[in-house]
């Protein structure tokens, strides 16, 4: 373990949410890329089975299975972080259900019964509250999971989870309010309070994720206003993706281009029709500097939630290997791994 | 296959026709979380209705300050009258925004008698079931889709579906709660209030495991209510599935047109992809796709490699290409060779979109499209919803590029 601050020391638990489109599952996977070094082993989970992680590394479809599928970064300069390891899961609600049936009851061959006899459909159809738990529960039973022998005696440093979008994160995580008026006692009500104990404790934390524009920040803001009103909910931090950082300061967003000096610029530069193109530039940008006036003003509303944000940068060219693992290191040095 | 390819032109989305075309009743948009669907939705019924039309718009989800710009301030499931709606050629708009529980506890109350509507109203069940996002909401917005065309009100419904994590949640959910309130898993829920045995002697064997097994899970107490539940429930089962065939039936008919909306990026034509081939399996009526918030160039002669290169160039003459160099010609150079990289940004971006969306016209040829540009501010009034609308059909050239 590196000597190293982050702002989330302590946090074993990070949930990943965001509205849809995004971001929240790239940033969930770099975020695991960013806390798995110095040999940690981090556990990236996808609650709602659209198999995006392995999309995102490159792999065939996850089982309902922990599979290593990535290994963090070691910092070449001290020479000696080895780097880490990042396992994950696609969980399904049906694998979860036979999961619990199995761990808590030795049950399995029941729960494959009670599949098919569409126990997830019922599950899901009538209570989705009785999903999320069993989703929820097997992403906090991988975090209070003991290994002996390993460095913090857990099997995993930090558990990751790619949860539902923002609109749904309090209902999802709150489970033992879900489940408290379907399940006054009994095993699915224990089960919930256990998981609850995790999730409302300083070992979660729940990032948001949102790009700098006017519904997406709603969004995370009304979800902050949420978490914060749940007792023992800890709000992680803001990240703001797909930034587009600009070269320009804010004296030259603001003054009117001088036309005149930007067709000379174009023609020193070599460039045929200086005047047409210089108007034209012109226009891109003013356009450009009413676009980061309108995101200065959503960070500001951002900034008056009073977390930590960590703004990371569009890859115009998309997601690939070398893209996560640059949005991991912009993590590590913004202190959010 | 390159993605200027311009001979794979799909055919242009023409929305206006669909709108003026007066045997149109019913426009579905749907598609992936965060596309513009619900403003695509508005504005094409403002539109709809500044052409004529007696609109309602049916929104399940929307942003506070559009729905304040149209003037629904709570969840009251009734259709209000959008002010500041140009009438002059006699058409109207009315909005409104879904209350999924109060449409589900109206179905209920209209299907059962009053003593069994009110137990199945406090049933903690029924509750969860009513209240929860995941498959109800989709069930009740085509639930009240259905009712608002049967009152026969309005002559054109637009269709907001609701924010799933799949486009096709909202087609598959009636069919499942169908499905589940039909299924063998409810008879055996209920085999044991019911008197009889449903089962034979071997199957009665499993089944105690299971209900076993279920005890365990769930408790005693939560399967009693799950069986007080359904038998409750169970006179229903047959109007549900009934006003369910109708509301699939309704979005066959040749009334009805989707409207599928993307932006273009990977994972939403993705969705955009698999919503038109089921669209087609279900021979449910598709009008064509939206591609929605796609960044326009200004200056298209300009390549980005050259673009770039240029910015280069400026960059590597020093203080501003003189001798006596000014401070002002020596900013005007800096100002301008960060416009060329923003320039060049902007056209690896559209770059970038072309090659997305050309995969997808390239497996749907068929497909009418239209390109909506990418606005920079969200809509929050009907001037805003006025202008998107106008995007939809002011732009000349081909639906896709």
């Amino acid at each position: 373990m590196t000597a190293r601050d982050t702002d989330w020391d302590g946090v074993r638990l990070h949930v990943v949410t965001g509205k849809g489109g995004t971001g929240k599952t790239t940033v969930a996977a770099a975020l695991a890329l960013a806390l798995a070094h110095a040999g940690r082993k981090v556990l990236l989970i996808e609650a709602e089975g659209r198999q995006g992680i392995a999309r995102l590394f490159d792999r065939p479809p996850l089982p309902y299975e922990e599979r290593k599928i990535a290994i963090g970064p070691g910092e070449a300069h001290d020479g000696r972080d080895a780097g880490g390891d990042v396992y994950a899961l696609a969980i399904d609600p049906e694998g979860a259900l036979l999961d619990y049936l199995q761990m808590f009851y030795g049950m399995r061959s029941a729960g494959i019964a009670l599949t098919r006899l569409g126990m997830v459909d019922f599950a899901t159809t009538i209570a989705p509250g009785l999903s999320d738990v069993l989703v929820t529960g097997k992403a906090t039973e991988a975090t209070r999971r003991r290994q002996p022998g390993s460095a913090s005696g857990f099997a995993y440093d930090a558990v990751v989870l790619d949860a539902p979008p923002t609109g749904r994160i309090g209902r999802f995580l709150n489970v033992s309010a879900e489940v408290s008026g379907l399940a006054k006692v009994g095993p699915i009500r224990s089960h919930a309070d256990t998981v609850a104990n995790v999730i409302k404790s300083p070992q979660t934390a729940v990032h948001f994720v949102c790009t700098l524009e006017e519904m997406p920040v709603q969004e995370t803001l009304d979800g902050i206003t949420e978490i914060r009103a749940v007792p023992g909910m800890h709000v992680g931090g803001i990240v703001v993706n797909m930034a587009r950082p600009t070269e320009l300061s804010q004296q030259e967003l603001k003054a009117p281009p001088d036309l005149a000096a930007m067709a000379k610029a174009l023609g020193a530069a070599g460039l045929y029709d200086p005047d047409s193109l210089a108007a034209a530039l012109a226009d891109e940008l003013s356009e450009h500097a009413r676009h980061v006036e309108l995101e200065d003003r959503e960070r500001t509303e951002l900034e008056a939630a009073g977390q930590p944000i960590y703004e990371l940068p569009l890859f115009a060219e998309g997601i690939d290997l070398a893209a996560l693992h640059k949005l991991a290191a912009e993590l590590r040095d913004q202190g959010a791994a | 296959m390159s993605p200027r390819q311009d001979n794979t032109v799909n055919p242009r989305l023409d929305i206006d026709r669909i709108i003026d075309d007066r045997r149109t009743r019913i426009i579905v948009c749907c598609g992936s979380g965060g596309v513009g669907k619900t403003t695509a939705a508005a504005a094409i019924g403002l539109r709809a209705a500044e052409r004529g039309r007696q609109v309602c718009v049916l929104t399940v989800d929307p942003a506070r300050r559009l729905a304040q710009s149209m003037g629904l301030t709570s969840l009251d499931n009734t259709p209000r009258l959008v002010d500041g709606v140009d009438d002059e050629t006699g058409g109207s708009l009315h909005a409104m925004m879904l209350d999924m529980k109060r449409t589900f506890d109206e179905i209920v109350e209209a299907h059962a008698d009053p003593a069994r509507a009110a137990q199945i109203l406090a049933n903690p069940f029924y509750q969860s079931l009513s209240s929860s996002f995941a498959g109800t909401q989709e069930y009740m917005a085509m639930e009240k889709l259905g009712q608002l065309r049967r009152s026969n009100e309005w002559d054109l419904i637009v269709v907001d579906t609701p924010p799933s994590r799949s486009a096709l949640d909202f087609l598959d959910a009636p069919e499942r709660l169908g499905r589940f309130l039909d299924g063998r898993l409810i008879r055996v829920l209920t085999a044991p209030v019911k008197a009889g045995r449903p089962f034979g002697r071997v199957l009665n064997a499993g089944f105690s495991v299971m209900t076993g097994a279920m005890t365990k899970l769930l408790g005693a107490q939560v399967l009693r209510d799950a069986q007080t539940f359904i038998t409750a429930f169970d006179t229903m089962f047959g109007g549900f599935r009934e006003r369910a065939e109708a509301t699939y039936k309704l979005l066959q008919a040749p009334g009805t047109s989707f409207l599928v909306i993307a932006t273009p990026e990977p994972d939403a034509l993705r969705e955009a992809s698999y919503f038109v081939e089921r669209l087609a399996e279900e021979r449910m009526p598709l009008a064509g796709l939206i591609l929605n918030r796609v960044h326009s160039v200004g200056v298209n002669q300009l390549s980005a490699a050259r673009s770039l290169a240029a910015a280069e160039t400026l960059e590597a003459i020093p203080n501003g290409g003189t001798a006596t160099a000014s401070p002002a010609s020596s900013a005007s150079y800096a100002v301008t060779a960060a416009a060329l990289r923003l320039h060049a940004e902007r056209m690896n971006l559209g770059e970038r979109e072309r090659r997305v969306a050309g995969s997808f016209i390239s497996t749907h040829p068929a497909v009418p499209v239209i390109e909506v540009p990418a606005l920079p501010e969200d809509v929050h009034d009907l001037a805003g919803l006025r202008r998107v609308g106008g995007s939809f059909t002011l732009q000349g050239g081909n639906g896709a590029r």
